[in-house]
């Protein structure tokens, strides 16, 4: 049986393959070989460390030693000193930028480390559907001292002071929500979990729910304490079956346990929960369309004022709160307000959940702290573009949102600098984009989107986002002109100005992103017919180059629909009227005489 | 089942808690002591986490491991589901991506067994709140 | 009062707290174009989705337009109605909304009375950018029911016919369906109306802006049976038509044109121009002979028999029960409306009386209402497939017919309605509103009951436009517990109470529309304007007065018929022709899941 004494992990991410990562691993192996070493000593790659700016990175376990910035000729002297002598290569060490000192055990470097996860702290560590392991992490700690404090001013305040906001995407103060709720009087009240996450792409609240759902119950009774409500509502959409039945294992645990029922804690205070399903339309996350949605009306959205903390579910005070921000709030109470409010930037405290998807090589969800860049998320989380090319854009907010590009890199993420830049928090789906894609069809993507959620009550969002969708789809099509282009601009900003709810205010944020970064690949669409990015079909013209052609007849002999002519050993001929531009004759051309123009 | 009814009662039934865990973890047999955690939300049990986990207890009996397999939430690893932790005693845990049936058969015998790290470890890179 | 001080378009305002931006406005004599908006005042009706987007104004430190409709003035608030921004706005907005409508206004049945083309001439629309072959435009199934045309292609989503038939009238036919773009209002699974619950009380035509919905329109067939040599045309009156017709002329509201309305008739060319109020007095006869049968039976020590009796001359109403309370169809009295009786009299013992085959007469009716289209069809009042009533047409429609034929209404001298079914009495013109119909049966029961005449002849504590009313009426030491109830929503209210037993009521009334006829859903359109319902209810009262007799029973002509045909009421012949029976017709929802 092989006893490894030592483990070399290697960084087989991007950035360190692209700086000979697999050279070094080599001369690892062989050198390890040489010396006999090899049963003793095992060579692995791993993923990506996320740190690629210091790659290539070598870790030694188990003494959790952390090489930096190793080149293929370090091998001999790590093996030599390290594995055989126990010496750790001090000059390879990382070193601390503050104080210039190594440090050798990467315990001790939780700094280099991106990612936070305050909301996503249970899950994947805990199960889910057993309450012993999440009261064994502190679990429903904080509510029993909320209980035990019993000031429920005193809880509304530390929320207020540890900054958090909304996480569904607009970002109000969670804090001053409760307080205002709180304030109105009535026989009853309703706290509501908005479990309706409807952004294309978006999961964080379904991972949540489906990885600690306690979180959510403990942190909706101690919403409920402070508001005054003795029942939650979660209004959670059908199409997340699995986030149900945890939920609802959850609910009856807390039960058994006396959480959730009469006297909890044995105080006075009494709060229980009930599911509420949705059929998954997006305009019911805002928030006076899902109330109406659980009361079992048409999920429309009402003008507010009055808003729910006044008039909400049944015409009483509700307060209604995104999963992710519920999941934040036990642990601002059990570590204090200030401890939260030191993660972040001035105006968006602690952490965010990210859906990073795309053209980016570690699809995944994410937690960063607020002001955490776009670079460090696509490059050093993200593990950098796919397939090694350019960056083009990113687009936060989903269909709300707009696309940042390359000058936003560097801009720290938060609420206001977002929105500053054209998009928006959003609920936090990130989809990164590269060279290929086009832009006006990614503004398409997203309007096609919400004119199939738009609920249809008010004019510019039912009639408005058509209209755009359709301009947009004749720009796509080569058949816009520049006038279309004024009437984009103009349409988006009326029905930025007159649409009823946050769905259609916003839904044009893609159009008018896309506009302002991207002007000249519009223009060319219009006034060239050509998609810069390559990527509208009806732009695309296959050609054949008759110097490179040999006739072989490959392609010929493929096209689907007998588009390309020609006598073999002679240069052949796409008919335009024909090709249904599929790309099977780049495909098999060997001779590389087919492009794309 | 009992009720939790005060603070203190919460308190005692952590403490409780906490030390079977740390029992669990601090014991002397190697093989008795591996916790395995299989990240089963949507997305992993769409990716084949199920068949995973079962493989993963298949070979644990076969290999005479005593292992503690349980589902967990998303680690967040999309990219590589379906993902597996595993923790043997006194080490830290590894996190392993894309853990096929196959390869849930080699962890437990490759890994667990034989202390081979097998290719696919995604290296842990957040900050964890706990103490 | 809380008031509250704010400047709109540079003008400083005071408004109580509460008013809305768009109220506000109109104050200072500022018209912000509203289309979804609409408020019917007095009736307790407000539409306000703030869904058009039409309104919209610039309120300084806000981030978007806002909904003038909606948005309640607060203090120092800086409005502007007519900015640029604001102009621009409204104007896409309508664009948009013009660019998903059919433009056949030369075809349409609001066209003149639109409110969408109304704002399309204020904003000066010449061409849309939104039109062409890439923009899709709304395509639905027009749709033909025997009272209204649906045709949701010109619907604008202002949901004032949800409004109405959900709020007001508690029917719940229609609602808005599907989502988006292709968002309508239709009935649940967008089945056909003849399957819903509809009543057919016409209170969404009524208050439609566009041509969305509109009335079935039989002013073609009422013209070629004129035509016809070999038809004789008759022609019934109802009585609420004789106060709302003066107003599609131009005359003020509560004009009385009853003697204008018969010459006009005359003029188009009936043979002979008769009166529903003949038939309201008969039916006074029936009901009140069988609400006194049934009381006298109950006070006899008979607790078995159904009570209270409920008035049954509102077809919509007939049709609510029968759809939402079918299981208590044994309480309403089995006489027919005037419009039925009416047709069943003219085509037995008139016809008689002229010689003429029933096949060869056809009956037609001017009415306030769209459910007596629907009403005339019923198989119950055909006569081997032969209608009684062969159409009805609305208020509406016999302007539009008086208008093509060129008569100058307002100048025509007062005719008079032809014999023998064209004599009538006060007590049927009060048919025509909320509280009409029982007193006019008061009148009658009381002097049948007491055998004394009526100390007093006006039951002012029956009448109001308040939604459910009750009156306890002396006859002569017995007390008579009499219910009113107008609106469908109010209605339901009495039902439900007779349901729970919490109700002691001998009789009651009900009219669907609020206000009852004068407020039909065939009458010329309000437009929100309470005042007119109001002058047209006292103009009913009015006409009550100019009537030298004002007791059904005192009708000689009705006299005249017992004594000639019917025998007496409730006797076997009037049970034949005279009376009706109900349907259950809960509605159930067949769903085509292959479709």
């Amino acid at each position: 049986m092989a006893s490894y004494k030592y483990h070399i992990l290697l960084c087989g991410g991007t950035g360190c393959t692209a700086s000979e990562s697999p050279k070094i691993r080599e001369n690892f192996q062989q050198i390890l070989a040489e010396k006999g070493l090899d049963d003793d000593v095992q060579v692995v790659t791993t993923g990506c460390f996320g740190f690629c700016e210091k790659g290539p990175i070598v870790k030694i376990l188990p003494d959790n030693t952390f090489y930096t910035q190793v080149t293929p000729e370090d091998c001999l002297e790590i093996v030599n000193e390290h594995i055989i002598k126990g010496r750790k290569v001090q000059r390879l060490l990382y070193e601390n930028p503050e104080d210039k000192k190594h440090i050798s055990d990467s315990k001790h470097m939780g700094f280099y480390k991106k990612q936070m996860r305050i909301a996503l702290r249970n899950c994947g560590f805990i199960d889910p559907e057993n309450i012993d392991e999440y009261i064994a992490r502190d679990g429903y700690k904080a509510l029993a001292s909320v209980l035990e404090q019993h000031d429920p001013a005193a809880t509304i305040d530390i929320i207020k002071k540890s900054g958090l906001r909304g996480r569904g995407g607009a970002g109000f103060p969670t804090g001053l929500k409760w307080e205002l709720c709180a304030k109105n009087a009535a026989d009853q009240k309703y706290i509501i979990c908005n479990a309706d996450e409807g952004d294309p792409g978006a999961f964080m609240d379904r991972s949540i729910l489906e990885g600690d759902p306690h979180s959510i119950i403990e942190a909706m009774a101690i919403g409920g304490f402070c508001i005054g409500a003795t029942i939650g509502l979660v209004y959670i959409r059908a199409e997340y079956p699995l986030a149900i039945h945890r939920l609802q294992v959850a609910i009856d645990q807390a039960r058994e346990y006396g959480l959730l029922g009469k006297n909890i804690f044995g105080t006075d205070f009494d709060f229980d929960i009930i599911l509420r399903y949705g059929a998954g339309a997006f305009v019911c996350g805002e928030e006076t369309a899902l109330i109406h949605s659980m009361e079992g009306q048409r999920g429309e959205p009402t003008f507010k004022p009055p808003f729910p903390a006044v008039s909400g579910y049944m015409k009483k005070p509700s307060n209604v709160n995104n999963v992710e921000t519920f999941a934040n709030i036990p642990v601002i109470i059990n570590k204090g307000w200030e401890w939260f409010s030191s993660i972040g930037t001035e105006k968006s405290k602690g952490t965010k959940v990210f859906a990073l998807a795309g053209q980016i090589n570690n699809v995944g969800l994410i937690e960063v702290p607020m002001g955490i860049t776009l670079r460090e998320v696509i490059y050093e989380i993200g593990g950098g573009i796919k397939g090694g090319k350019k960056f083009k854009a990113v687009q936060t907010g989903g269909p709300s949102g707009g696309c940042l590009t390359e000058k936003f890199l560097d801009t720290p993420i938060d609420y206001d600098n977002l929105v500053a830049a054209g998009s928006m928090m959003g609920s936090g789906g990130m989809i990164v984009m590269d060279e290929s894609s086009c832009m006006v069809s990614v503004a398409k993507f997203y309007l096609d989107f919400t004119v199939e959620e738009s609920c249809g009550k008010c004019t510019p969002c039912r009639i408005g986002n058509k209209r755009l969708y359709e301009i947009l789809d004749r720009i796509t099509k080569g058949n816009g002109t520049m006038e279309d282009l004024a009437l984009l601009k103009n349409l988006s900003t009326v029905i930025k100005d007159t649409a009823l709810c946050g769905l259609g205010q916003t839904s044009p944020n893609p159009v008018l992103s896309t506009i302002d970064n991207f002007w000249d690949e519009y223009v060319a669409h219009v006034t060239e017919k050509k998609c810069p990015a390559g990527q509208c079909k009806a732009l695309k013209q296959y050609v054949i180059d008759a110097e490179k052609c040999k006739g072989c007849t490959a392609c010929a002999r493929n096209c689907p629909v007998g588009a390309i002519k020609g006598t073999v050993k002679m240069p052949h001929e796409i008919n335009q009227e024909l090709c249904i531009k599929c790309g099977t004759c780049i495909e098999k051309c060997k001779f590389g005489a087919i492009s794309i123009i | 089942m009992e009720k939790i009814k005060s603070l203190a009662d919460l308190k005692k039934k952590r403490e409780e808690l906490q030390s079977k865990i740390e029992l669990r973890e601090g014991g002397e047999n190697v093989e008795n002591l591996v916790q395995i955690k299989v990240a089963m939300a949507t997305c992993g049990i769409a990716s084949g986490a199920k068949q995973t986990m079962e493989a993963i207890i298949e070979e644990c009996n076969n290999q005479n491991v005593k292992a503690v397999v349980t589902q967990t939430g998303c680690m967040g690893y999309c990219y590589a589901e379906p993902t597996v932790e595993v923790k043997k005693p006194g080490q830290d845990p590894i996190v392993y991506g894309h853990v096929d049936t196959k390869k849930g058969k080699e962890l437990v015998s490759k890994y667990v067994v034989q202390g081979e790290i097998l290719e696919g470890v995604i290296p842990v890179n957040y900050e964890k709140i706990d103490k | 009062m809380d008031t509250i001080k704010l400047t709109i378009d540079n003008r400083e305002i005071e408004v109580p707290k509460g008013t809305t931006i768009l109220n506000a406005a109109k104050q200072m004599g500022i018209s912000i174009p509203t289309l979804c908006h609409f408020e019917f005042k007095g009736m307790d009706v407000h539409n306000r989705p703030g869904g058009c987007r039409l309104c919209v104004v610039e309120v300084a430190g806000r981030r978007n337009l806002a909904p003038a409709c909606v948005t309640e003035c607060m203090p120092d608030m800086v409005v502007r109605t007519n900015s640029m921004r604001v102009i621009n706005a409204r104007r896409t907005v309508l664009e948009l909304m013009l660019s998903d409508h059919p433009n056949d206004c030369l075809q349409c049945a609001k066209s003149g009375k639109c409110e969408l083309q109304a704002l399309a001439i204020r904003f000066g629309i010449r061409s849309n950018p939104f039109v062409g072959p890439d923009h899709a435009q709304s395509s639905y199934q027009i749709e033909v029911s025997p009272s209204i045309i649906r045709d949701m292609n010109k619907c604008v989503m202002c949901r004032r016919c949800e409004m109405m038939c959900n709020e007001m009238q508690t029917v719940g036919a229609l609602s808005a369906i599907e989502r988006g773009f292709p968002a309508v209002v239709s009935t649940a699974f967008n089945q056909h109306l003849d399957h819903s619950p509809c009543t057919f009380c016409g209170q969404c035509v009524a208050v439609c802006p566009v041509g969305a919905l509109t009335e079935v329109d039989n002013t073609a067939k009422v013209i070629r049976a004129i035509v016809d040599p070999s038809k004789k045309t008759v022609v019934q009156v109802a009585p609420a038509v004789r106060v709302a017709l003066g107003e599609e002329f131009g005359m003020k509201p509560g004009s009385i044109v009853t003697g204008k309305l018969t010459a006009a008739l005359k003029a188009l060319g009936f043979d002979y121009v008769f009166d529903t109020d003949w038939s309201a007095d008969l039916t006074i006869m029936e009901e009140g002979t069988e609400l006194i049968g049934r009381l006298t039976k109950y006070l006899g020590g008979d607790k078995s028999v159904p009570l209270p009796i409920l008035t049954s001359c509102c077809p919509a109403w007939v049709n609510f029960f029968e759809h939402q309370f079918p299981e208590m169809r044994d309480l309403p009295s089995t006489a027919k409306s005037p419009q039925q009786m009416f047709g069943a009299i003219a085509k037995s013992y008139f016809a008689e009386k002229i010689n003429c085959k029933r096949e060869d007469m056809v009956c037609v009716s001017v009415m306030p209402c769209l459910a007596k289209k629907y009403e005339c069809g019923r198989d119950e009042f055909k006569v081997n497939g032969n209608p009684d009533v062969d159409f009805s047409i609305t208020t509406r429609e016999l302007a539009a017919l008086i208008k093509q034929a060129n008569i100058d209404f307002t100048k025509l001298p007062d005719e008079e309605f032809d014999s023998p079914l064209g004599e009538s009495t006060g007590a049927a013109v009060i048919f025509g509103t909320t509280g009409g119909v029982i007193e006019a049966a008061v009148r009658t029961a009381y002097e049948v009951i007491t055998k004394k005449p009526l100390p007093k002849i006006d039951f002012e504590e029956l009448r109001g436009l308040e939604g459910v009313r009750s009156a306890t009426i002396d006859v002569d030491g017995l007390p008579l517990n009499i219910g009113i109830a107008h609106g469908l929503k109010n209605a339901r209210k009495l039902l439900e109470d007779i349901k729970a037993g919490k109700c002691n009521f001998h009789a009651i009334e009900i009219m669907a529309c609020p206000g009852g006829c004068i407020d039909g859903g065939g009458q010329p359109l309000h437009h929100g304007n309470g005042d007119i319902i109001k002058a047209r209810w006292e103009a009913i009262y009015q006409a009550d007065k100019n009537m030298p007799i004002r007791k059904s029973h005192e009708n000689p002509s009705i006299q005249t018929i017992y004594k000639e045909y019917l025998g007496e009421p409730c006797g076997h012949k009037s049970h034949e022709l005279l009376h009706t029976h109900y349907f259950d017709r809960q509605t159930t929802v067949e769903v085509d899941l292959n479709k």
